[in-house]
């Protein structure tokens, strides 16, 4: 299948990103602890303390530490690299803002936590669909392989110069983060040579100079300076450029990554299955789409043309590829495993419909909020969703804009 | 810890300023001359890191910075976790050969709000954890940036604009926190109180904070002339004031070792040269509430407070 050198190893998506971490000759690991990311730092520790990397491993006293600790150490010019979920994710919220505003590349990895309250420990994307709109690269893996590869691409793209912004990998709690798996990893050399060395691209100084845009005693540049309505503007827009300049970039280094590993997600963006000529479809993201693909193949036996879009990437939202790849399908379900309280539906939901907003031919789009707290959706559930889709091609109409799925009502 | 750094007065005022004119700090301000003396012990390659507050806000508004180090402020509860990333990536860098310089010094500077309150949880983590950088707190106690409102800092009785002289409580309710305990507390090699009026002190202990090996910190006074209702001609004058009334008393602690440093140990020995804590009250707008006959009690209560700190210090001190 590829043509590196690599080995099957069973690994959960926590070690599987642990192990990807190992590889990506990162300078400084931050963390703080947190269920259900903790093996991810536990397995880290293991690497440090047992001399298998020279990492600079700081155990943080919060989550909000962690992030400043690796944003600083990537202003020095450090690869660095940070791992949170749900509740820790939140208390980062500020940190992410600046993250971002600094254009620091610095990778996280989060394994999806609901939010509190109440206090729950299990999956869902409310966590990382918060940090929607905070500057932050996301891809969402349905696997510990995808998990490892993507973190693994993770760094290259946050570090490409077009781009310079951090990156979160999201995989959903304990259904990837602690479900053991066959990981292909590829050698040490060959995730050392395919990501390189951090480049830094020019900035000018104060003095007028050109330099490193990095903390540098003999070439000092100010980072942080007070921004006022004269230039905040401006540097958020050259923000929203990186932001949509990372779509290709996303692309490129997935492609990149596809040759060297011989596994591809789709484009890197999105990742259509069985859409060529389907009539109905879901789109969704996370652990989710591996149940939704098994009830295509059942479906698709039984004559019905049903098909599934992963969205790999939602931010930068590839509407794009969105819109071309469900070109000609009548009904799609969204589906969310997070909220948007009072803005019917979902976030991915509001994406995808928007995404059809200026085609001539438009699908019916619902939504289907499912799966919070951890809570199960068994094919059964996934069933009935593209029974409803069947039956809104049938009719022409839509019954329930926004249903939950799999809810005691 | 041996300490060899010997200077002049002439070879400090020849030393380049690494904080460039042209800020827009305050005629009269304690952290802008606090900062100066702490950027004449600067011993090489250098990074100065700020919260917000005062001196980020004044230092760099883009596009103007008058930082000729490398600096960075990321945000307000952060100083610490700021000095703590940049030493691990240096450390790190260093270690796998990626970096050109044998060693860099971190400098963080915070304010009271930025430090009693709420960056006390970044710095204690990184304090616990023996990074090497030296931690400035520049303490002009009460939040001046957003208009004198009280911090953990603000002592006992004075006014601030969330702590108003009222009818029924005339100031801060509390005595402040003892930072420097908590700091020292936490068993780190270098722990200082510095004030500017003391310059030469202040300079050495800066130089010494860097060479320690792990973390360490200065406190210094900075009276702030808004905020403590003075003339700004005369902070060098409260300054000293505030050692002299054993409001502010100058020690070092050295690997739990606790000194007193000359202007404070003179007291020690000579204990008629102990000013009342009035005179050092009286010289600012911030406690005039307090010299009325309702209310004077509370003059009463911070010179206990100031008092029984004191004995508590020169206990440690063994004096």
């Amino acid at each position: 299948m590829s043509k590196a050198k690599q080995e099957l190893i069973p690994l959960n998506g926590d070690e599987s990103v642990a192990y990807a971490v190992r590889q990506c000759d990162v300078d400084v690991v931050v963390a703080y602890p947190i269920t259900p990311q903790t093996i991810i730092v536990e397995r880290f520790s293991e690497y440090v303390h047992n001399g298998e990397v020279d990492t600079e491993f700081v155990c943080a006293e919060s989550e909000h530490s962690a992030l400043t600790c690796c944003l600083t150490a990537a202003l020095v010019g450090a690869r660095t690299f940070t791992a949170t979920c749900g509740p820790g994710l939140a208390l980062m919220h500020e940190m992410l803002g600046v993250t971002a505003g600094y254009r620091a590349p610095v990778v996280m990895a989060v394994s999806n936590r609901a939010l509190s309250a109440p206090i729950n420990i299990h999956c869902d994307h409310s966590d990382t669909m918060a940090e929607r709109d905070s500057g932050w690269i996301q891809i969402y893996v349905e696997s510990a392989q995808e998990a490892y590869d993507s973190t693994i691409q993770a760094f290259k793209i946050a570090e490409d110069p077009d781009v310079l912004l951090p990156t979160i990998v999201a995989f959903d709690g304990f259904v990837i983060s602690h479900m053991l798996e066959g990981v292909y990893v590829l050698t040490d050399e060959a995730v050392k040579s395919f990501i390189g060395e951090r480049r830094f691209p020019l900035v000018m100084n104060h003095e007028g100079r050109a330099v490193q845009f990095k903390l540098d005693p003999e070439n000092p540049i100010t980072i942080g300076a007070l921004d006022l309505y004269d230039y905040y503007f401006e540097h958020k827009r050259q923000q929203e450029e990186a932001a949509v300049k990372a779509l290709e970039v996303i692309r490129r280094v997935h492609e990149e990554y596809a040759k060297l590993s011989g596994r591809r997600y789709g484009n890197g963006l999105v990742e259509p299955y069985r859409l060529e000529d389907a009539d109905i479809a879901i789109v969704c993201l996370g652990s989710t789409v591996g149940a939704v693909r098994t009830v295509v193949n059942e479906l698709r036996l039984k004559g019905i043309k049903a098909g599934l879009l992963k969205v790999r990437t939602f931010r930068p939202f590839p509407a794009q590829d969105v819109a071309e790849a469900l070109k000609g399908v009548k009904a799609v379900a969204v589906m969310d495993r997070g909220c948007s309280f009072g803005g019917r539906g979902g976030p991915v939901f509001h994406e995808v419909r928007s995404a059809f907003y200026d085609l001539d031919e438009r699908p019916r789009v619902v939504n289907y909020i499912y799966g919070l707290g951890g809570r199960d959706t068994p094919p059964l559930l996934i069933r009935k969703v593209y029974d409803d889709l069947n039956e809104i091609v049938k009719t022409g109409r839509v019954k329930e804009l926004v249903q939950f799925l799999g809810l005691r009502e | 810890m041996s300490f060899t750094w010997k200077f002049t007065a002439r070879e400090i005022a020849e030393k380049p300023e690494l904080l460039a004119p042209g800020h827009r700090m305050c005629s009269g301000c304690g952290a802008a001359i606090v900062h100066r003396l702490v950027l004449k012990a600067v011993r090489g390659p250098t990074i100065v890191t700020h919260p917000t507050g005062c001196v980020e806000v004044t230092t760099a508004i883009y596009p103007y910075t008058s930082w000729r180090v490398p600096w960075v402020h990321t945000a307000f509860e952060t100083a610490a976790a700021n000095a703590a990333g940049i030493e691990a990536a240096f450390k790190a860098l260093r270690r796998r050969g990626r970096l050109k310089y044998d060693h860099v010094d971190v400098m963080a500077f915070a304010g009271d709000g930025g430090t009693y309150d709420i960056g006390i949880q970044a710095l204690s983590g990184a304090l616990e954890r023996g990074h090497d950088f030296l931690y400035v707190l520049y303490d002009n106690e009460a939040y001046m940036n957003t208009g004198i409102q009280r911090s953990g800092g603000t002592p006992l009785g004075a006014w601030t604009t969330t702590t108003p002289a009222g009818t029924k409580i005339p100031g801060k309710p509390e005595p402040r926190k003892p930072i420097e305990d908590i700091v020292v507390a936490h068993g780190v090699p270098y722990v200082a109180t510095a004030s500017p009026a003391h310059w030469m002190d202040l300079v050495v202990k800066a130089r010494k904070g860097l060479e320690a090996k792990g973390p360490a910190f200065l406190h210094v006074i900075a009276p702030c002339p808004r905020g403590w209702r003075y003339e700004s001609s005369k902070t060098i004058e409260l300054s000293r004031l505030a050692v002299e009334t054993c409001v502010f008393p100058l020690w070092e602690c050295v690997d739990g070792e606790h000194k007193l440093s000359a202007p404070s140990k003179a007291i020690a020995l000579k204990p008629d040269l102990k000013k009342p804590v009035v005179e050092y009250l009286k010289a600012q707008g911030r406690f005039s509430h307090l010299f009325t006959p309702e209310f004077e009690r509370v003059i009463d209560e911070i010179q206990r407070v100031v008092d029984k700190r004191w004995y508590l210090l020169l206990k440690k001190c063994s004096v």
